[in-house]
């Protein structure tokens, strides 16, 4: 039996996992070999025997020391020239082929789809049929998109505006500095940003001020208009969002944070998003609850192309445009100075 | 109408080449704007109002603006104009 496993202890299984276990197995081996040839070497042989082997032990170890960190440096020398060149090189060769493979599996992909506006495509089924036929008369939006997105699929833009907000959450935890309430170490990260900022953002620039006064207002209408229109022309909750956000975003630039303080802060971020969520959530919960159970509902479709017609599709417009407006400005100035 | 088609489309293809290409990463941000604009501009051909609204508002505005402000924060546009900004400040 001890012979087996002696013989299981030198094949090349152990040896593996012992090399796995520590990367300098070999050397160590040496070592403990060493040193039971030194202790059987003090039962037979004499003390000045002993000391020899003890010093060529001890050369032999500082050899391979001397080896090893040639060989360190040859490597680091390597990694450092032509190894770099080397890498390179083969990154941007895997690089392009990667590139071309999934070019080509695209373009592969891409000529099995069927031709562009045939009749007989997979399309073109009755769910589409019936939105694009009764998508008015049974959603009240001119708008067929807005009647898809907000009614029909409600439900998907819903999970849009969620992930919009979990987004700015994960922002939110990565690049906010504790402020002053929290208490604990605030003030050298926080300064550094507002240097950092004071030092790369303008800083009452009369080009962008004058600009920004006669622009801002006519980009928040324009996103006004774009939110309220959402269900009458193109347009709705997520592009007049993003519109009304880089309208807030050029008004910051141009006048800084003490303007858009009195008026857009961290609570008003919290109050608008859980408000806006909350409410396209709860009405729609309730248009769906009604609607399955073939419930009489308050909401009705009204007139067609009125601007508040189409049940709850311009109150959504709003929701989303709210969440998707407030968003876009919590990012920048998170992304800007790490508060809002 | 078709040429223009042609023209945009091909835009869209320089631009997206030219992207990765650009070695100064604040040009290439450039760049991938013109492209989101172009785009918007396809997208209003294919009769999709809405998506081009989209595209314009989102991709040209919100995301290169997002990109210009990480590129602040990881202080890659002031070493690149480390130099000219040094030579501002010292006249």
């Amino acid at each position: 039996m001890a012979k087996i496993r002696s013989d299981y202890e030198q094949s090349w299984w152990p040896r593996f996992l012992r090399w796995l276990d520590r990367g300098a197995a070999p050397l160590d081996e040496e070592l403990q070999q060493g040193l039971e040839e030194t202790r059987e070497g003090h039962l037979t042989l004499s003390q000045e025997d002993a000391a020899r082997e003890e010093q060529q032990r001890e050369a032999r170890i500082r050899s391979d020391l001397a080896r090893e960190e040639h060989m360190y440096s040859r490597l680091q020398e390597w990694r450092s020239s032509r190894g770099k060149k080397l890498i390179n090189r083969l990154y941007s060769a895997l690089a392009i082929v990667v590139c071309l493979g999934i070019i080509w599996l695209l373009l592969e992909t891409a000529s099995y789809l069927p031709p562009f506006g045939y009749p007989d495509n997979p399309a073109n089924n009755e769910v589409s049929r019936r939105y694009i036929e009764q998508g008015m008369q049974e959603t009240g939006a001119v708008n067929i998109v807005a009647g898809m997105i907000l009614d029909y699929r409600a439900f998907d833009t819903l999970g849009e505006s969620n992930v919009l907000f979990i987004a700015a959450c994960a922002v939110l935890i990565l690049l906010r500095l504790p402020s002053a309430s929290d208490g604990g170490v605030h003030s050298t990260a926080r300064l550094e940003a507002e240097a950092d900022d004071r030092m790369y953002e303008p800083k009452n620039d009369m080009i962008l001020q004058h600009a920004a006064t006669l622009l801002v207002p006519l980009i928040l209408l324009f996103g006004v208009y774009v939110i309220m229109n959402g269900h009458i022309s193109p347009g709705g909750g997520f592009s007049g969002g993003a519109i009304m956000g880089a309208g807030l975003i050029l008004y910051l630039n141009a006048f800084g944070f003490q303007k858009t303080e009195r008026f857009f802060t961290y609570g008003t971020f919290r109050v608008v998003s859980l408000c806006a969520l909350s409410f396209y959530a709860l009405s729609k919960a309730y248009s769906f609850f009604t609607g399955a159970n073939h419930l009489p509902s308050v909401i009705t479709p009204g007139t067609p192309g009125m601007l508040f017609s189409a049940g709850l599709i311009p109150y959504l417009n709003i929701a989303v445009g709210l969440v998707v407006c407030c968003t876009m400005y919590a990012f920048y100035t998170l992304f800007r100075k790490g508060d809002l | 109408m078709q040429i223009l088609h042609i023209m945009l489309l091909a835009f869209v293809l320089i631009c997206a080449v030219s992207v990765s290409a650009t070695k100064d990463l604040l040009i290439s941000l450039v760049i991938f704007m013109s492209q989101s604009l172009a785009m918007s501009v396809i997208w209003i051909m294919l009769q999709s109002p809405d998506l081009a609204i989209t595209e314009a508002a989102v991709g040209a505005g919100i995301t290169s603006l997002l990109l210009f402000v990480t590129l602040k924060k990881i202080h890659a546009i002031d070493v690149q104009k480390g130099g000219r900004g040094h030579g501002e400040d010292q006249k």
